[in-house]
Parts: C-alpha cells; structure tokens; sequence
C-alpha cells in the first residue's frame, strides 16, 4: 500500500470515528450494510472507469449505460421472461461491445475519448427513455428470481453480497492492474504512448481492451444496480454516476493525464465518496448540500495531496544541502 | 546601424583593447552535493565569436542559467556592459541585451513569424480595444528578417518552418530586443549540413555588426570554423582558452576530456567484408515524397552511413521500415523473405528496431525505471503465465547495465533522471536484450556529450561485427564520414548515391545531398 492509500485510509477512519462521535447510528450494523453494499456498487463502476482513466483517457456514458443496460435487463428477465442467466450474460456482452466500439473510435478513427463518450452519455440516455416510453421499467407484483436476488442484493454473514462481489474483482483486477503484462501496458501507455508504441507494444489493442473492461464492468455494475432499485426510471437512473467514479478515482490517487493511479486507491475513494454520503444523512445536513459536501471534500484532499508532495519536494531538497555542507570540507 | 547588406567579413570587430561587454570573475555555483561551477572566469568582447564548449555537465548550463538571470551564484561577480552585478536579474539581463536561442527552440507553431517575433511586444493601434496594429509589426519585422537573410515571409506560420529557418526566427527575436550578447546552445545539432552553414553565416553577420555571440556546440569543426577564441569547461573549472590560431578539434577534444580520443578511430577502422543483404528496400514510397521511390540493401554486418538534408526523407523513411508510418508503395524484404510490417510491433517481432531521434518524446518513457524500460518491448519474456516476474527483469537489466556501462545508481532509477548519454544507453540496451537482425538509429548521438559519443559508436560496430545490419542516419558530417562502412545520401526522397569508402568526403556527401554527381576515385559507375 503506497502512502498515498495510507493517508487515504486514515482519512476515511477519522471521519468514520468524528461522525460516529456525533452520532453513533454511524456503527450499526444496518447502516454499515447499507454502505458497504453500495460502495460495492459504485466501487465495480468506479474500477472499470479506472482502467480507463490509467490509459489518458475518460469514460463518460457509465451513468446512462448503467441506466440502459438496467432497463434492458429488467425488461429481458421480467416483460420478455428470458432466463436471467442468459440475459446476464447478455448485458455483459453488450457492455463489452459498446466499451470496443467506443475504444475502436478512439484508437483506430482517432477521436478523442471525451467527444465519444460524451456522444455515448447523450445517445443510451436517450435510448433508454426511449425504450420505456419514458415510463418504468419494473417487476412485477410477486415476481421474484430468488438465485439472482441472492447474488445481486442478498447478504452472507450479514455482508451485502455486492461487497464481496467488490472484493473478489478488485483482487483480480489489482493482479491485472499491478502484476501483468498487459497491466504494465496499460501504465506505459498512460505515461506515453509514442514511446509505448515505438517499444512495439500495439497501443490501440491495449487501450481498446481498457474500454472493453470498462464496459463488461458497468454492464456488472448496471446489473446490481438494477436489482437494488428493482425499479428504473431511465430519465434518472444512474444520473451522474459517470462522475461519482471519476471522483472515486481522482480521489484514490488517479491522474486524469494517465499513467497514475491504483486498484487500492479508487477502492478507497469510493469508499470516502460513500462515507460522505452517509454523513450528509447522519449529521443533519440537508440532502441538497450533499454535491457541494463532495466537491468540498475531493478539493482539499487534492490540494493537500498536491501541497504535501511540494512540501516533500523542498524536505529533499534542504537535505540534500545539509549533507552537501556537512562533506564540503572533505572537498 | 546598416539594417541592408550583411557583411561577411572574417575581421572580427574584437579587439584587445575594447573594453568587454561581459566579464565574469571567479564565479562559484553549488548546488546540493556538486559544484557545478568553482571560479570560472571568462569575458567576451563586442563583436566576439566565442565558442563554449565541454562534456555534458561540465557547467555550462549553469553557467547559462547565470547569464540568463535564472540563478544566482554563490559567489564571484557578473559584469556586464561595465556595471557589476553580484547576481543578474532576468530583467537585467534581458535589459543590457543579452539574448538567448536555446537547443529546444521556445516558439508558438501555431503563430506566424511576425507573431512570434514580437510576441507579448506587440504594436498596438490608438483606442481602447488595443487592436494589435498589424501593418506596422510587418513593418518592424522585415528588416530584422532581412538581417539573418531569412528565405521566409513574416506571415509564414512557424509551424511550416524547417528546423533552420525556426532557428533564424529566434535569432531574429534577439535582434529586436536589440540584443548584443547572443547566446546559442546547441543550435546546430539538429539542422543538416547545408542549414548549418546558413547559421554559421548568421553567426558571422553578428559579428559584422558587432554583436557579441557565445556558440555552445558538441559540433566541434564547426566551433572551429566560426569561433575567434574557444573557451572549454571542464567540471566547472576553466580547462583552457585557445585563441583563433590554435583552434583545432585535437585541441578542443584534448582540453574537455583531459586525454586523447582514440574510440572513433578504432570504430571507423574496422571495415571488414560485409556479408549479404540483410534488409533490402525496393521502390519503397513514404509520405515525404509520395513519388520518389527509395531502393537501398544494407548488408549484414555493416554501418551504413544515411546522410542527406533535413526534409529529405530519412526520418520517414525509417519510421516505414519500423512500422510506424504507412508504406506507401514498394516492397521491403529481410533476409530475402518479403516483409510486410504494419506496425511496430511487427517490425520488433522480425528484429527490425528502431533508435529513435527523439529520446525523450519516442525512445524512452522518462517516467519508468531503467528496468521496467529495457524490458518493455520485451515483456512476454519477463513474465509467467502472463504476470511479469519481477527478478527476471532485474536480471536482463543489471546485465545490460553493466555491458552498456551505464552510469546509474540502480537498475530501479527513473530514465528521466540520467543524463542523455545514458538515457541513449537504455534505448539502445532495451534492443540489445533482444536479438536484433536489422538495427536502424536515427540521430543517435545528437546532444550527447564527446565520452558517450564514442562509447556509442563503439557499440555500433560491435553491432556490425556480431552480424547486425546496422542503418545509421546521421546530419552530423564528422559522424558519417567517421563511423560509417559505406554512405547513401537522400535528396528529396530518393537515394542519390552510395559512397565507397575510398570516396568519403564532406564535398562528395555534400554533393549528393543536394542532387549533384560525387568526384569518385575510380571510374565512374553512377550509383551502385
């Protein structure tokens, strides 16, 4: 864990013990399932945008993929009565196809990734809505898929089931991310991607393969999403979830050039995202203020971050000197 | 001052007795755990060619960084123009006419010349919109173009410019801020040799008008030939001065490095039979010049010296045979087989690497450690079952380290932080971890200092002699002639000859580089 995650995880433990000291509800079991199953949400979203975020770029249609693709699986498993595995499956396909088509127009038509997935945003929004008639797409009255409803929004051992769902990716994603080739592909890339090139690494394969993780990720992520409101407005559902992950992940350490970042640390900025949320709620603050809290929260951590590495920076520097006066007589 | 004519006399207006425009005493420069300049004393009079030259960190940026107003000295006193300064300001500097061209140049590609010349100086018209008056900065432009016999308008976007004219551009902005000390680091180093000569006469045109110019340069025939006195820095101290009658590269060489320089000799003296073809192009097309086919073999075992203009069509041309750039037409084959590479990573799976000629931008990534760079293109072999074995790549590193002698306090340190030599030394070891087959380097020693040079061409030709065809583009004359077994000299596009040994020559290279027929030893067969 680098001291970045360090500090990270401190600061998340002391707003955790400040809000607990006004009001200890913080600690109950119920509120800290509630949480935890969310930040297993939102942390599967924010993973996803994180392999993109590495390679220099940005992933802005999750918030209405997340919509999209929870309408299409509710209406495939509850009006169309297709097999919820296969629909699964399919979701997941088509996450996968719509991340390689977006990471095609990138790297082989050389768009830039914020106009694609800005069109992306605007065009599954408008399907969605589209789709339902602007209407909901919902179970129902008595339909119920006990399996599904176990793995989406069960619980074991009273641990949400999506939280352990977080986990199990995140340890395989941090393998991808950390200790694989193609992992040590997508860092190279971020940092510079001529140079990746001219080392004879195929940069548009690696990127696209980012969008497609991307994608198979919000397409999970839309899933649990889908079976935790089990209902779906599409003109609002998952609204600005682009951006929560995005947040998560400059929050966890992530630069939004490319090339910096960790598993652990978006892990960690979804869960301070979710603490905050929480404590908006708990501490009697009006649920309004509660962007303005967040925006708040990841603008000083980035500049503290940013004033500690100056600190650190001139704290060499003085060293250095010291010594160099210290030996000047050896000249 | 005559704005017309340029006068290109050699008799400098430097003269014992004028007073110097800048004199530096004894100056001291720490910084944490170097000296980088331990009482250095130099001056420069009006009208003064001085060549500066020594080793990458010898001081000489430092000593830039002082004259520039950027840093302050520890000790020792700047006097310029007669006033004494314990430290110069940039406004200081700037203000008594001390102007700098840099290696890397600092223009806006988007702006046309005028723009960039009067950048920020703009001539406003009367009223409140401070609409820049665009037919008078024209106007102010001309003349100043005029004097560094510029071949370009005013509203040409800097961006159409060659690397020369771009250079004539910042001299240009010198000149309007009525600058008296120019200071050139590096400029030649990445113009070809027909450019070069129009800035060594620009050079000369200063000096006609009196104004003073320091010229930093690795290119040490050409400090030899514009230079009226050679100052050369050794580790921040002052090695030596050599007035105009004792300038000679031997000298220079002697004073920067404290020793003679045998290495380029022994890697020009090699020359052994070459074997087959290796690497064979045929009428192959790039984007330079759609039309203008390129045949060229290079041969296992061989150092085959690309020289030619800038512009014409070397780059391109390696960046087809490695794959970057589409093939526009033609065919390539190595080893006799057909080739089609349609990116790098084809060229790399056949053993065709590529050197690049922009280190920092294409060769290496700065950010990365030495190791995780060298084993890169590599990777798949570092790694089990697709995870990358930590020790594996430590291992090809720390050889390649010590083969290459490059100068690191680990295989774990940053790239960015090497000096340029070195970071040369990791593009190069990241290839020579693999087995090359066909090694192109292009510029491979520009901005690297004398000691590394050498030790470059060293690796070349063991290179050559293990078998490697070997394809270097090189504007550096001295270089070309030096390392290489056999020359082909691009001009527009297409090769215009190849060079025999027996008839290297800077005129026979500089003939063909501009599309005229070498003065050969035998008789003549035209291009081979």
């Amino acid at each position: 864990m680098s001291k970045k995650d360090l500090g990270l995880l401190i600061l998340i433990l002391v707003v955790g013990a400040v809000v607990t000291a006004i009001n200890p509800r913080f600690l109950l079991p119920i509120n800290l399932a509630n949480t935890s199953n969310l930040i297993g949400l939102f942390g599967i979203l924010s993973i996803g945008q994180a392999f993109v975020i590495i390679t220099g770029g940005i992933e802005l249609s999750v918030g209405s993929l997340v919509a999209l693709l929870g309408t299409l699986f509710i209406d495939f498993i509850a009006v169309r009565e297709m097999d919820w595995p296969l629909a699964f499956v399919l979701i997941i396909v088509l996450g996968a196809v719509i991340g390689y088509v977006h990471g095609w127009l990138i790297t082989r038509l050389k768009l830039q990734p914020f106009v694609v997935t800005l069109c992306g945003l605007l065009i599954y929004r408008g399907v969605a809505r589209f789709y339902t008639a602007d209407g909901t797409a919902g179970f129902a009255f008595g339909q119920n898929f006990p399996t599904l409803e176990f793995i989406t929004a069960g619980r074991s051992y009273g641990v949400p089931n999506s939280f352990i769902a977080l986990i199990v990716i995140a340890i395989v994603m941090w393998v991808v991310l950390h200790r694989s080739v193609f992992g040590r592909y997508l860092y190279a890339i971020g940092k510079n991607e001529e140079a990746a090139k001219y080392s004879g690494i195929r940069t548009g394969r690696v990127v696209i393969a980012a969008y497609v993780i991307c994608g198979v990720l919000t397409a999970l992520s839309a899933i649990y999403f889908a079976m935790y409101t089990r209902s779906i407005s599409p003109a609002s559902h998952g609204q600005f979830y682009e951006l929560y992950a995005i947040a998560a992940a400059v929050l966890g350490g992530f630069s939004l050039r490319g090339g910096e970042g960790s598993l652990i640390g978006v892990i960690l900025g979804t869960v301070l995202l979710q603490e905050l949320q929480n404590l908006v709620n708990l501490l009697g603050i009006p649920s309004s203020l509660n962007f303005a809290v967040m925006g708040g929260v990841i603008l000083i951590g980035v500049l503290v971050d940013q004033q500690w590495g100056v600190f650190r920076a001139r704290r060499r520097m003085m060293e250095a000197t010291r010594r160099n006066v210290a030996g000047a007589p050896a000249e | 001052m005559n704005y017309g004519a340029m006068n290109y006399s050699d008799t400098s207006f430097a003269q014992s007795t004028t007073a110097p425009f800048l004199s530096l005493e004894a100056v001291r420069k720490t910084y944490p755990g170097v000296v980088a300049l331990d009482g250095f004393s130099m001056e420069v009079r009006p009208g003064e060619v001085i060549g500066l030259v020594g080793e990458n960190g010898a001081g000489k940026s430092t000593l830039m960084k002082i004259l520039g107003g950027v840093t302050r000295p520890d000790s020792g006193t700047v006097t310029v123009d007669g006033v004494a300064h314990v430290g110069l300001t940039v406004e200081a500097s700037i203000g008594s006419g001390i102007a700098f061209v840099h290696q890397e140049l600092n223009l806006f590609e988007n702006l046309d010349v005028a723009a960039n010349i009067f950048f920020g100086r703009e001539p406003l018209k009367a009223g409140p919109l401070r609409l820049v008056d665009r037919a008078r900065l024209r106007e102010m432009v001309a003349p100043l173009l005029k004097r560094v016999g510029a071949n370009f308008s005013a509203d040409a976007p800097v961006a159409t410019l060659s690397l020369a004219q771009q250079q004539m551009v910042e001299i240009a902005k010198a000149l309007s801020i009525k600058a008296r000390l120019v200071i050139l680091d590096e400029p030649t180093s990445s113009l070809p040799i027909a450019e070069t000569e129009k800035l060594l006469d620009v050079i000369k045109g200063l000096r006609a008008e009196g104004i003073s110019v320091i010229f930093i340069s690795h290119r040490l025939h050409e400090v030899e030939r514009v230079a009226d006195r050679v100052v050369v820095l050794r580790d921040g101290m002052l090695a030596g001065t050599l007035p105009k009658s004792e300038i000679n590269h031997d000298q220079m060489v002697k004073l920067m490095i404290g020793r003679m320089l045998k290495e380029r000799e022994k890697a020009a003296e090699a020359g052994r039979a070459p074997g087959g073809v290796a690497l064979s192009v045929n009428a192959v097309r790039t984007s330079a010049y759609p039309d203008h086919p390129v045949d060229l073999d290079v041969r296992r075992g061989e150092i085959l010296g690309l020289a030619g203009l800038v512009g014409s069509g070397r780059t391109e041309l390696a960046r087809v045979l490695f794959g970057i750039d589409e093939r526009l037409g033609g065919s390539v084959a190595l080893d006799r087989k057909a080739l089609n590479v349609g990116s790098a990573a084809d060229a790399v799976a056949n053993g065709i690497f590529l050197v690049p000629e922009d280190r920092k931008l294409t060769g290496i990534l700065l950010d990365l450690s030495i190791a995780q760079n060298i084993s890169l293109p590599n990777l798949p072999a570092h790694a089990k079952r697709l995870l990358v074995s930590a020790s594996a790549e430590l291992a090809t590193a720390e050889k390649q380290k010590k083969d290459l002698g490059i100068k690191a306090p680990s295989v774990l340190t940053r790239t960015g932080t090497l000096s340029g030599g070195n970071q040369q030394k990791v593009v190069l070891a990241k290839w020579l971890a693999m087995n090359p087959k066909v090694m192109i380097l292009d510029e491979p020693t520009r901005g690297i200092d004398i000691g590394a040079k050498a030790e470059i061409y060293g690796l070349m030709r063991a290179l050559a002699d293990a078998g490697v065809a070997v394809l270097m583009i090189s504007s550096d004359m001295e270089e070309v002639i030096g390392v290489s077994d056999r020359i082909a000299v691009m001009h527009e596009g297409q090769i215009s000859g190849i060079l025999d040994r027996d008839d290297f020559s800077q005129e026979n290279v500089l003939l063909l580089a501009v599309g005229k027929s070498p003065k050969l030893a035998h008789a003549v067969g035209g291009a081979q």
